[in-house]
């Protein structure tokens, strides 16, 4: 019977693979242009430049991203090149002192502290920490408690300090407000942010 | 007993001692979660974290080289090619595990700079180590894969396994590659390593052990050739055929387009496929030899692999990989509990049942039997199981409080990881984890006195 024949199910193993295979690479090949800064659902760095929150979208079904007006961080407006550098700083910083081994980004990571993939937009950087750091903004607030997060407790499981230093900790900011601009397909469900609240 | 199977030995010792430090570690870091401030500032969840997944991946692929280094030369019937080279390059490899170990306990983190990259901690989940020593790596599978290669060519012999073995090693190779990558925007970032984790895990790993347990039912039952091969085959076609597209569950929520939310939950759904294939595989070989064979825990723990394969990897797998339960699902201890699951069953379950088969040959024992196999068998089945079941609990009281009801703002996921249900099943985890860790002291107590405990005639060994 050819169905106990090796070579039989040896040329289905290899066209399997080869069709899947090339199917993938073209899948690759769009979904890196879509997710490229200033591609389809990911934003320009520059972005960090703008008012940034997420509403419910009825058409689509679920949370976007919107993008609003200017709204400056840190009171300045970064050009591409200067938005680029802060990106880059940001991203080491996270590498560097791997949160992604406590945190998630995009629900991506470890489970022990909370995904941040929208955290720029969390109500409780106003509610709680501004005052508690005594900020008069939401990323003068960010910094403060990651430069000293033993300073600044919250619940039972504190966060590190990691010795981050005030341009680490500035970039960290510019790279959460950056990727909470990113269209992540309604992930996660239901945010709330201090806006929609 | 060719050189190559005493590298082998050399290579399942310190799988087993990376295990070792796997569970102590993950000891550490089931306590983090039940004690707030544990080793805060001193040894930081991060850091149990990154020892305790990395050992993981260690061990299991030393685990796979070893198999491979074993079961080559009777393959072929020849020593491996540069078998000393292997050797050499397991010394360094082992050094390099040490110093990369101490870097991470002592040293832990860096500044924002290529220097933290390259010496201390490259910060991406399973890949942590730096780039030197992920060169170490790379330079290590380079071997591995020369001495297979080469020794096929030397032996003018391509068997159907040695054929899927070595068209394997390439992207087994070449995707490694990937964990040296610095890709400022993160979805790209974790675009790629995706195709590193997903591709590896559910892709080569999976023919890799194919392969493994291919040679291992061979020996261990004395199963004809022709019907491993033609399953081998099958698995292929199914892992891959399903497993290449179903990367897309990964692409549902990190920035890629809509698109993956269909073909990523298409195929992943269809990935049980090849473990079910697996399972009846397993104890239609078994049954036919009416589970007689002279090493029972090598073939329990074969049946461990193939029933820990489709429970873990596929049943748990399907259970969230949809999108529209991953919605909720994705990234709470839901996703803990199947990589546990799935882990164990696929892979390590195997890799053991190859080192009682080598122990077996290289100690010259007849029968490989006894009471004490039994209760680590039991242990860490057990303890896995109850681990796997304790974080689905959690898991799920997260995926409804924190992310269906609370939205998975900060203040959703304090409430989630407060709720009862969060907090019983963390709890549960801790306990199910010592009986784990209890099972891994009499498994090594019996591999080290395996042979050992009471004289036993030598024997001539037949198909085990």
């Amino acid at each position: 019977m050819i169905t106990q024949d090796p070579s039989f199910w040896r040329a289905g193993a290899i066209s399997s693979t080869v069709v899947m295979s090339i199917v993938l690479i073209f899948l690759t090949v769009d979904s890196l242009s879509a997710i490229a800064p200033g591609g389809r659902n990911v934003p320009r760095y520059t972005v960090i430049n703008q008012a940034i929150d997420y509403q419910f979208d009825a058409a689509r079904n679920r949370s976007v991203p919107v993008i609003g007006g200017e709204q400056l961080l840190f009171g300045r407006k970064y050009s591409e090149k200067e938005a680029q550098a802060l990106m880059d700083k940001g991203k080491l910083t996270i590498q560097s002192r791997a949160c992604i081994d406590c945190h998630t980004f995009f629900g991506n990571g470890a489970y022990y502290a909370p995904d941040l993939t929208k955290a720029w937009l969390d109500p409780v950087w106003k509610q709680m920490w501004m005052p508690m750091t005594q900020s008069n903004t939401r990323e003068e607030a960010m910094v403060k408690f990651l430069m000293d997060p033993d300073k600044y407790p919250t619940w039972g499981r504190q966060m590190p300090n990691l010795r981050i230093t005030r341009v680490e900790a500035e970039a960290i900011v510019g790279y959460l407000k950056w990727m909470s601009s990113i269209d992540a397909n309604g992930f996660p469900f239901g945010f709330k942010t201090a806006e929609t609240q | 007993m060719y050189k190559s199977q005493q590298v082998a030995l050399k290579y399942f010792a310190a799988a087993i001692v990376l295990f070792g430090i796997m569970v102590v570690a993950g000891l550490l870091a089931a306590t983090q979660y039940v004690h707030n401030g544990f080793l805060l500032n001193q040894l930081d969840f991060s850091i149990t974290k990154i020892l305790h997944i990395d050992t993981m991946i260690l061990w299991l692929l030393m685990g796979f080289m070893g198999s491979i280094y074993w079961f080559l030369p009777g393959e072929l019937n020849r020593e491996t090619e540069g078998i000393k080279l292997a050797e050499i390059m397991f010394y360094i490899l082992c050094g390099a595990i040490a110093i990369v170990a101490l870097v991470f306990i002592v040293v832990q983190y860096g500044g924002a700079n290529e220097f933290s990259m390259w010496f201390i901690n490259q910060g991406r989940k399973y890949v942590e180590a730096p780039r030197w020593a992920a060169i170490g790596i790379v330079l290590v599978v380079a071997v591995f894969c020369y001495n297979i290669i080469a020794t096929t060519i030397k032996a003018k012999k391509v068997t159907g396994i040695m054929g899927v073995l070595i068209v394997d090693l390439l992207p087994l190779f070449a995707l490694y590659l990937i964990a040296f990558a610095s890709i400022t925007n993160m979805s790209e970032d974790l675009f790629w390593w995706w195709w590193l984790v997903h591709l590896w895990v559910e892709g080569t790993w999976e023919v890799l052990i194919g392969c493994i347990m291919a040679f291992s039912l061979m020996q261990l039952l004395g199963t004809e050739r022709r019907i491993v091969e033609t399953w081998l085959y099958i698995e292929v076609a199914l892992v891959l055929g399903t497993g290449i597209l179903g990367l897309g569950h990964h692409y549902f929520w990190i920035g890629t387009p809509g698109y993956w939310l269909a073909i990523g939950g298409l195929f992943s759904a269809l990935e049980p496929l090849p473990l079910l294939g697996m399972v009846v595989h397993a104890v239609y070989d078994a049954g036919t030899h009416r589970m007689k064979t002279t090493n029972k825990p090598a073939l329990y723990w074969m049946m461990a692999e193939a029933f820990g394969n489709f429970l873990g990897g596929g049943v748990f797998g399907f259970m969230m990989t949809l999108p529209q339960i991953n919605l909720f699902s994705h990234g709470t201890q839901w996703t803990v509990s199947h990589g546990h699951f799935a882990f164990w069953g696929a892979y390590a379950c195997g890799i053991l049942s190859v080192i009682y088969l080598a122990l077996q040959k290289a100690r010259e024992i007849a029968e490989v039997n006894g009471g004490r196999w039994k209760w680590g068998f039991a242990l860490l089945n057990l303890g896995m199981v109850g681990m796997v079941g304790a974080l689905l609990i959690s898991g799920i009281a997260q995926a409804f409080y924190e992310r269906a009801i609370g939205g998975s703002t900060l203040q959703a996921f304090i409430e989630g990881q407060s709720n009862m249900w969060f907090v019983q099943g963390i709890n549960a985890r801790l306990i199910f984890g010592v009986m784990f860790a209890l099972g891994y002291g009499v498994l090594v107590y019996d591999l080290l006195t395996l042979g050992k405990r009471k004289a036993v005639q030598p024997a001539l060994l037949r198909p085990a």
